[in-house]
């Protein structure tokens, strides 16, 4: 049993489950309103944010370099929205530019660290300094900016109506089996080895039940969370491109061996400036859904412990520090772990204090239990 | 083994597939080479061997297109060529197999087989990793390679499995020529013997073979001609039947031109 929980294809992310099993069983026991439908609805509202953020961190993980800067770029990103807004823009527009903003500073990050070849933990790091200035400038000397446009503040407030929830759910399910079913025609036209129809139809079936029992809890409390679909699509587009497409397959191999990359002739520093667009891209967009919480663009939006707890989350999903090995479903893991610690410590009562503590401690016993597994796994690779 | 025999040998009186003529490459003052002319003929196992800085390394990134020569030419199948990156290299069908193998331990084995060319599907940006399965499948098993699977990471490959993706990926993409950077350093005698059939099925494709190597065991094993470099020059050629390794090692370390070496 812990054999083979410890060893095998996806042995990472069974023991992520099991982690946040524990986590919950844990919390459950301590507080009865943990796993109300009511909290459970409040945690994936807390864990918007640096659930997005963790995704972007994945591909940057990936890649073999990391990004220090998410934090600060999601707070220009919300200045800039809320100034913009202010201002008198529309809300589209105003989205528009803060996510155009995030892509510039990511050209600008990727262009200096491929240009003079120096670590993306620096270039990011005087970037952290660099983009929290500008945006204490764009904040201003109020401290904060509100935001009153309804569109922006429903971004993190509104709830998807039952019905249509039911819906989308159905879609998903719909989803998953077509692409089991696909993926078994292709393998089968090739005649290449397919595992047992029952196999595939049972895989395909626990997760359509996940996501029925998801949207079950849900609709118990005022519904699915749009900013819950928002982070699901983005979930699903970025694994598409990780998983199933030639750019994603170049940012395994550059993280991978990136001599090895270059000599195939993948475009390491065209790939390089991309990526850290993607990811600022997408931490702009952490920036809008944090700003559409807060309902204003406040000085200290984006900093505090978000920054680290992204990489935390990311890591405790199981993507690795060293490169070329993570997958982007992994940040949601890793970011409810985070999420669910910090929410059922809430919960408790406890001060920030024992909040982070916590997490800091989850964060080395994650990395060490992959270590283990992984010299296991390693161990017997060679073995054979 | 699954020898799949192509009429190998193609003695038709044409030129050889590759020929070095005169080629000249220099860092800064120092000479690597000068004057090197070396063949090699397709369906034949050509070795180059010398002593460290005879020129080997240079000499193959030179054909594999990593660095540019600065006088001589470079002809393929009679033609010149310029080659100028990997990519002209790879495009003219000559296959590198470095010394590191160039494999991504974090991907699997036909994933690595399509490194940098990547099929996708019909009119889909999507990678046809289904094709790509198959394809490596089809090529590994022709060359007699013996490898635990095809979605299997490299990672869990022993070395002699490592060197069988690294030429594989070469048989699958190397039309014309296959250049193998001492294939057998650092592996066991069995893994050895199996990295020789390999080179001798791609061979028996009608190849054109040049194995770099230290090992004298392996060039009297695959080579049909061996080309000594010493010092950036030719200093013979020997075919194996008739002549010995220590007519070899002496043109290696210039014992048969005392009084020349300075």
């Amino acid at each position: 049993m812990t054999k083979s929980l410890l060893l095998g294809k996806s042995a990472g992310t069974r023991l992520v489950l099991v982690g946040l099993a524990l986590v919950w069983v844990l919390f459950q026991f301590l507080n009865p309103n943990f796993l109300s439908p009511r909290n459970l609805s409040n945690l994936l509202l807390q864990i918007a944010v640096l659930g997005t953020l963790a995704i972007g961190m994945v591909i940057v993980l990936v890649l073999g370099e990391i990004d220090l800067s998410v934090g600060a770029i999601a707070g220009v990103s919300a200045g800039l929205l809320a100034l913009l807004i202010s201002q008198g823009l529309p809300w589209w527009l105003a989205i528009l530019a803060a996510l155009a903003a995030g892509g510039v500073i990511g050209l600008i990050h990727g262009s200096i660290i491929t240009a003079f070849g120096i670590p993306s933990f620096i270039v990011t790091l005087a970037g952290l300094l660099v983009w929290q200035g500008v945006q204490l400038q764009l904040v201003g000397d109020q401290g904060q900016i509100p935001i009153r446009d309804v569109v922006i503040r429903g971004i993190a407030s509104t709830y998807v109506p039952t019905l249509l929830g039911w819906l989308i759910a159905g879609l998903g399910v719909v989803a998953i089996f077509a692409a089991a079913l696909v993926r078994r025609r292709r393998r089968e036209r090739f005649s290449l080895a397919v595992s047992p129809l029952s196999a595939d139809l049972l895989s395909a079936g626990l997760a359509g039940v996940a996501v029925l029992a998801v949207c079950a809890v849900l609709n118990s409390y005022f519904g699915i969370p749009w900013v819950f679909v928002l982070v699901l699509t983005l979930l699903v587009s970025c694994s598409i491109a990780m998983e199933t497409t030639p750019f994603g397959r170049h940012i395994y191999a550059i993280g991978g061996n990136r001599e090895a990359a270059r000599r195939a002739g993948i475009q390491v520093r065209t790939k390089t400036i991309t990526v850290f667009v993607v990811i600022s891209m997408i931490a702009a967009l952490a920036g809008i859904i944090e700003a559409s919480r807060q309902f204003s663009a406040s000085n200290s939006l984006g900093g505090g412990t978000l920054q680290l707890n992204a990489i935390a989350a990311a890591v405790i999903g199981g993507t690795s520090m060293f490169g070329g090995r993570g997958r982007i479903y992994q940040a949601l893991l890793g970011a409810l772990v985070v999420g669910s610690v910090q929410n059922g410590l809430d919960l408790l009562g406890q001060p920030a204090a024992i909040k982070n503590i916590a997490t800091g401690v989850i964060l080395v016993i994650a990395v060490a239990v992959d270590a283990v597994g992984r010299r296991r796994r390693l161990a017997r690779g060679a073995a054979e | 083994m699954s020898a799949r025999v192509i009429e190998s040998g193609p003695s038709i009186a044409a030129a050889p597939t590759l020929e070095l003529r005169g080629i000249e490459k220099r860092y800064g003052q120092v000479s690597a080479l000068s004057g090197v002319n070396v063949t090699a003929k397709a369906g034949e196992v050509t070795a180059l061997v010398g002593d460290n800085g005879a020129g080997k390394s240079t000499l193959i990134k030179a054909i594999a297109g990593v660095h540019r020569i600065d006088a001589g030419q470079i002809l393929l199948d009679g033609e010149a060529i310029a080659l100028t990156s990997p990519r002209d290299a790879t495009e003219h069908g000559i296959e590198t197999v470095y010394q590191d193998l160039a494999l991504c331990d974090n991907l699997d084995v036909a994933a690595n087989l399509y490194l940098g060319r990547e099929l996708r599907r019909r009119r889909s940006a999507l990678l046809d990793g289904e094709a790509m399965e198959a394809r490596s499948a089809q090529v590994i098993s022709e060359l007699g390679a013996r490898l635990p699977g095809f979605d299997v990471l490299v990672s869990a490959l022993s070395g002699g499995q490592r060197q069988a993706v690294a030429v594989s990926r070469a048989a699958l993409w190397g039309s014309r020529v296959v250049l193998l950077d001492e294939p057998t350093a650092a592996l066991g005698v069995t893994q050895t013997a199996m990295v020789y059939d390999l080179i001798r099925s791609l061979r028996d494709k009608g190849l054109a073979i040049i194995v770099v190597s230290h090992n004298m065991a392996d060039v009297f094993a695959l080579a049909d001609r061996i080309v000594v470099l010493r010092l950036g020059r030719n200093a013979g050629e020997f075919v194996p039947s008739q002549s010995s390794p220590e007519a070899v090692v002496a043109a290696i370390t210039g014992a048969d031109t005392v009084g020349e070496g300075r």
